[in-house]
């Protein structure tokens, strides 16, 4: 499988010879270029063109963090597999309303499905797993529009956050959700991991022919690749969530891992390291496909979910989103 | 006929005798980049199966390799006499399309992992048979929609195995 790397410390990339080195004022460690898929970036780094174009050679994704660990952008090398005919293609069930719609739709009751699987364990949260039941199962066939599947969106997912202070530490506790900026650390953690949902998802993406600008639930004008946005509302609960879950139960993320100076709205960057190593660790996690009769992991999971939209594009087969089996 | 096209064609025609989803899948630009050994190990015995000939080589794509030897013959390197119909059509294709330009050539297709060489001729049946492959994948690839994914042998080592069942 090919690797990610995760930079959060400060220093160069460097290109020297046929090399790629990653140094800094202490070390100077040789980067296995040829078995990296995307580089993710969260610590002050360095680069000119000469290890840019080096790293675009070998289909190489970057992206980048800024100071907060907040998301600010990836590089992406010159595409390869492009497909006029799937792009066409996507961009009819954009311009079709009740194409449109169902995609839509499929995205959403895929992350419904998922926030009640992460509920559906915990005695505490029983409550507001039938709250979300209830609202979910009133609303979704009366959806005609987007904006009506977005609301009722939006009214589980509020049902579902205020749930966690049930569950998590104390210290944790959460008001409601903020994105943009986080006023809390449970906001911050959210806001993390969905970032790096968001930039992974976008690299799978970029392995196919989707064209990650054409979205169906989110508006095309919300975010660049916003295709990315849709994929990643089923793996935001299946994945981050979880994550976040294990760590704060496990304590091994607890507010001394938040700057306190920022009024613990950020990770610190030994809490960063922590997050995005178990989150590398959920994301190379491998379960068994049924149909595949092989074990696919997290990550080779969101793949497989961008070849189904192919599938459907191309009107090989309608799409169906994941749900989590195991 | 440019190169391109030329590559492009070859692998169609070894594609229909494979797959014929294979065939639409790759003739709408569907394709992954397969990071399997398999196109690893075609790439290495290429490399060293033959080092001293003298070969002006085109390559097809990773798995497909034609040669145009100096002694006149095209020739194929494939990793195993497995899709032996494919690839004999393939080699013809190139022979018909070289006939075409005027240029009358043998094929040949070795299989230096099992240390064993085929000499093609193309004859008139095989002519035909080309034509009709041609015309074949013009209609396979003007569908809509691509032919059902039917599971055969050959898919475990497809570079579409995910993408058809997963
Ligand atoms: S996986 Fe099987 S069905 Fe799919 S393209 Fe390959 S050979 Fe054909």
């Amino acid at each position: 499988m090919q690797k990610t790397l995760y930079i959060t410390s400060n220093g160069r990339l460097r290109r020297k010879d046929n090399t790629l080195y990653f140094e800094t004022e202490t070390e100077k460690r040789s980067i296995d270029i040829e078995n990296i898929e995307q580089i993710h970036i969260f610590g002050e780094v360095d680069l000119n063109t000469k290890a840019l174009n080096y790293i675009s050679q070998y289909g190489i994704i970057l992206h980048f963090y800024n100071y907060y660990g907040f998301y600010a952008g990836s590089f992406m090398p010159r595409k390869k597999n492009v497909s006029g005919d799937v792009v066409v293609r996507q961009a009819l069930h954009y311009l079709d309303r009740e194409k449109r719609i169902f995609l839509a739709y499929c995205f959403v009751e895929s992350a419904v499905y998922h926030m009640m699987r992460n509920l559906r364990e915990r005695k505490e949260a029983e409550a507001f797993l039938n709250a979300i039941e209830d609202e979910w199962e009133n609303g979704r066939f009366n959806i005609s529009s987007i904006s009506e599947l977005m609301g009722l969106e939006g009214r589980v997912r509020n049902i579902y956050y205020s749930s966690f202070n049930q569950f998590l530490p104390e210290d944790f506790y959460m008001e409601k959700r903020e994105k943009r900026p986080p006023t809390n650390p449970i906001n911050a953690l959210i806001s993390f991991g969905n970032s790096l949902i968001y930039s992974t998802v976008l690299t799978e993406i970029y392995h196919t022919q989707l064209d990650p600008s054409i979205s169906f639930l989110h508006e095309p004008s919300e975010k660049r690749f916003s295709l990315s946005l849709d994929i990643s509302e089923i793996f935001k609960p299946l994945v981050v969530d979880s994550v976040i879950f294990k760590l704060l139960n496990n304590r091994q993320i607890t507010l001394e891992h938040f700057d306190e100076d920022l009024n613990y709205c950020y990770l610190n960057q030994e809490g960063r390291r922590i997050f995005i190593n178990e989150l590398r660790n959920k994301l190379e996690t491998t379960v068994r496909h049924r149909q595949l009769n092989r074990n696919v992991s997290y990550k080779g999971y969101i793949r497989l979910e961008c070849y189904k939209l192919i599938k459907h594009f191309i009107g090989d087969q309608v799409y169906s989103p994941l749900k989590a089996w195991w | 006929m440019e190169l391109q096209d030329l590559k492009f064609q070859g692998i169609k025609i070894n594609y229909l005798y494979v797959c014929k989803r294979k065939l639409w899948l790759f003739s709408k630009n569907i394709t992954f980049e397969n990071q399997s050994d398999k196109v690893l190990l075609g790439k290495v015995l290429h490399e060293y199966s033959y080092p001293k000939e003298d070969a002006k080589e085109v390559l097809i794509d990773n798995l497909i390799m034609i040669d145009i030897l100096s002694d006149g013959a095209v020739r194929e390197v494939k990793y195993s006499s497995r899709m032996k119909e494919a690839d004999i059509m393939q080699v013809m294709y190139y022979l018909y399309y070289l006939k075409q330009k005027g240029i009358e050539k043998q094929g040949i297709i070795n299989y230096p992992k099992e240390r064993r060489k085929e000499i093609l001729e193309l004859t008139p049946e095989y002519e035909q048979k080309v034509k009709q492959a041609l015309s074949e994948i013009e209609k396979i690839t003007s569908q809509v929609t691509p032919p059902p994914a039917t599971k055969q042998k050959i898919c475990k080592s497809c570079a579409y195995f995910e993408f058809c069942w997963g």
